[in-house]
């Protein structure tokens, strides 16, 4: 709903559209842009504040009282429009909704709990190595060849976060058209939207069959959820969507945290070789690429009163847009932001978000790059793009359809 | 130069106001020394607070959490000259500085059809932010207050505005509670919170025995012995992979200690909330000050988040 009433004098007005195919696949350019017209620029065309210096993103995500999420966290205000499925009880929820369920997940994803899948996902990288490159054996030199999006990036995740949560073996290949679908579905309603809603049916009854109390293997995620809800931490209404929001947000985030640090080794060679010389800079390299590449891109907010921020004041209703990218690549911010640097402390990027919407699988995505990395830097002595990468456009996710690269064993 | 734009958390407050809320209750407003969002918290979450000397006590946050730049506790004086209530009635001012850790939750408000809130005396402070987030949530809900006297309970006249959800007995006034006409039919879907002396929290459990199991949460005020004396004097840290020693200051945090040597620790909120940067401790005694950790996870010892948490003793060697 849009009554492009116009904005105080004050605010910078843009024309563009964040979401067009061209934006969507090279955003550096219109990040630049909107960073330097100033701390909040008005969005003609969606109607909406952007936000896109590290300053206000920061300040906005972890500002939940006036930020609120309730609304929605994509373009749809649903005060206003129907949300495509039930909302989530995490993501699009605030305090005093968001409290019971999110307490539960940060216990069972919590750091100290994810030591028990240490040892197994760290042997499971290598393994999977071990197979990928014995399928792709190396020629005279040593070289091999694969496309990293198939082989390592969508394969790995898959490998170790279903069964984690405990879903049951078939039907697998629903979960990244799901999630693919769902981070589309924070955008506005165009073409890539469009493309997926015929799946959604089959996609969301599969996915809702995934969250039910008997489909879940004990000992796994989603049987920790259900015995919170036994211990009355939440209800058994909640329990389902609580498994969802880890189904949704815990495959594609991953698949394309892990597709971003395979394409900034393959441009920046020394880096690979910094990794080889100190193998506990995995985790760094790990969160460097999710702050160069920001996996996922924006997210929304809705102005629950009138809000001041950067000197603007953004009216009460408003959606606030968050470029998560470009705080990530601010230069106010970070020496050098485009660079891929294991040197750098990428701590205090927003490509988890901040504050009580944090991303709570964050500590899964750094052990599953970990893993990876750890196993991959023991045998492979060189990364190299074989062919220019191609790119997945998705409303929010910054996503490679296709990165081949050619690998040197070590 | 690039800046980040929260100032480090050095884990202290300032008091900005200090008043008399009740015969015996002292409340205090507490903010970041140079302003700032203070970290986030859910009703029936308390805070330690480290006082002069090292002494830690612990206590409910009892104010508004949409206000994100205030806590607001309230303070029991007990008997006994040298504790902690006794320098906070009459030794702490206005414009003090203290430490602080946490906050942590061990008594979340949970899901419910409905809320039985019992409080007696100072118990009421975890209640009262939970009774406001019924409120928000159009959960239907009662508060049975207990106390010596009217003139002893903190807080009536905010609940004043509850109407007749608040029901308050006040011993001298010839009001006794009597927990038989509350809690003798078991009501599922009911949760009962209670926070109050042990006589009370005793009873409670007692008669909650028929209720469905997980019906009833209770929180007590952790005794004396159980505190920790905290040390904010500069203490050593050994990285023990490479053999470095820093020194962390007052003002510092292990963190920064460490990046300044050369390790390599990924954090992310530098507030004791997200979980990035736990360490493994190999030596030494760490003083929590996080947001995660439950006190048998504390006493383990084994790890700690250095963000914000610090050393109980001299020396502290990390798996860096």
């Amino acid at each position: 709903m849009t009554t492009a009433a116009a904005p105080a004098a004050t605010v910078p007005v843009s024309r563009a559209d964040p979401f067009s195919p061209r934006n969507l696949a090279d955003p550096a350019r219109l990040h630049g842009a909107l960073r330097d017209a100033g701390p909040v620029v008005y969005l003609s065309r969606l109607d909406v504040y952007a936000l896109a210096r590290y300053e206000q993103v920061y300040a906005a995500l972890v500002n939940w009282q006036q930020f609120v999420s309730r609304h929605g966290v994509g373009l749809s205000n649903f005060k206003y429009e129907e949300p495509w499925r039930p909302p989530s009880i995490l993501l699009e929820a605030d305090p005093p909704h968001h409290d019971a369920p999110r307490r539960v997940l940060v216990k069972i994803l919590g750091q100290r709990e994810l030591r028990r899948l240490r040892e197994a996902w760290l042997a499971d990288a290598d393994a999977l190595v071990t197979e990928v490159l014995a399928a792709h054996p190396a020629d005279g030199d040593g070289w091999t060849e694969l496309d990293a999006v198939p082989a390592l990036a969508e394969t790995f995740p898959l490998r170790v976060f279903p069964d984690a949560v405990g879903i049951g073996k078939d039907g697998r290949e629903n979960l990244l058209p799901y999630g693919n679908h769902s981070f589309n579905a924070f955008g506005p309603h165009n073409d890539l939207v469009a493309r997926g809603e015929p799946d959604v049916p089959r996609l969301a009854a599969w996915i809702g069959a995934q969250c039910q109390r008997e489909a879940l293997a004990p000992g796994g995620f989603g049987a920790g959820i259900w015995a919170a809800a036994d211990r009355g931490e939440i209800t058994g209404q909640q329990a389902p969507l609580v498994v969802r929001s880890l189904l949704t947000a815990g495959v594609d985030t991953t698949v394309h945290a892990l597709g971003a640090v395979l394409s900034c080794f393959a441009g920046n060679p020394s880096q690979w070789r910094r990794l080889r010389e100190r193998p506990e800079l995995a985790r760094t390299a790990f969160d460097e690429a999710v702050r160069l590449e920001s996996p996922v891109q924006t997210f929304f907010r809705t102005a629950d009163a009138d809000v001041e921020l950067g000197g603007a004041v953004i009216p009460e209703g408003k959606k606030i847009l968050m470029f998560l990218a470009a705080a990530n690549t601010d230069p106010r911010r970070w020496d050098n932001p485009a660079a891929y640097d294991l040197d750098r402390d990428p701590s205090g990027h927003v490509g988890f978000g901040m504050g009580i919407h944090q991303c709570v699988g964050q500590h899964i995505g750094r052990l599953e790059g970990e893993a990876l990395l750890t196993a991959l830097a023991c045998r492979v002595d060189a990364i190299e793009l074989a062919a220019p990468p191609r790119r997945k456009l998705n409303n929010t996710l910054r996503a490679l359809e296709s990165l081949p690269l050619r690998l040197h064993l070590a | 130069m690039t800046q980040a734009p929260a100032a480090p958390d050095d884990r202290t407050v300032v008091v900005t106001a200090k008043s008399k809320t009740a015969d015996g209750v002292v409340t205090l407003t507490l903010a970041r020394p140079a302003g700032g969002r203070l970290p986030d918290w859910a009703p029936g979450s308390h805070l330690d607070l480290v006082l002069p000397g090292g002494l830690t006590r612990q206590y409910s946050l009892c104010g508004d959490r949409w206000d994100a730049f205030r806590y607001r506790i309230a303070v029991r004086r007990e008997a006994g000259a040298a504790g902690a209530s006794a320098y906070i009635h009459d030794r702490l001012r206005e414009g003090d500085v203290l430490g602080i850790g946490g906050p942590r939750n061990n008594f979340p408000l949970v899901p419910a059809d409905r809320y039985l809130f019992i409080a007696g005396g100072i118990g009421i402070t975890p209640l009262l932010p939970m009774v406001a987030q019924a409120d928000l949530l159009g959960v239907d809900w009662t508060l049975l207050y207990a106390g010596r006297s009217a003139g002893t309970m903190a807080f009536l006249d905010e609940l004043a505005g509850y109407g007749e959800r608040v029901r308050v007995f006040a011993g001298d006034a010839g009001k006794r509670l009597d927990l038989a006409d509350w809690l003798g039919e078991p009501r599922p879907g009911e949760r009962v919170y209670c926070c109050g002396p042990d006589r009370l929290v005793a009873e409670v459990r007692a008669r909650c025995t028929t209720w469905p199991s997980h019906s009833l949460r209770t929180e007590r005020f952790t005794p004396a012995a159980l505190s920790v004396t905290a040390d904010s004097g500069p203490f050593e840290v050994k990285l023990a992979r490479t053999g470095a020693t820093v020194t962390v200051g007052p003002g510092a945090t292990v963190l920064d200690a460490v990046l300044g040597a050369g390790a390599s620790v990924l954090s992310s909120c530098r507030r004791g909330l997200c979980g990035t940067c736990e360490t493994t401790v190999l030596d030494g005694r760490p003083d929590h000050r996080d947001s995660l950790l439950d006190d048998e996870e504390r006493a383990g010892g084994d790890s700690m988040f250095i963000c914000v948490s610090r050393s109980v003793g001299g020396r502290l060697v990390l798996d860096l």
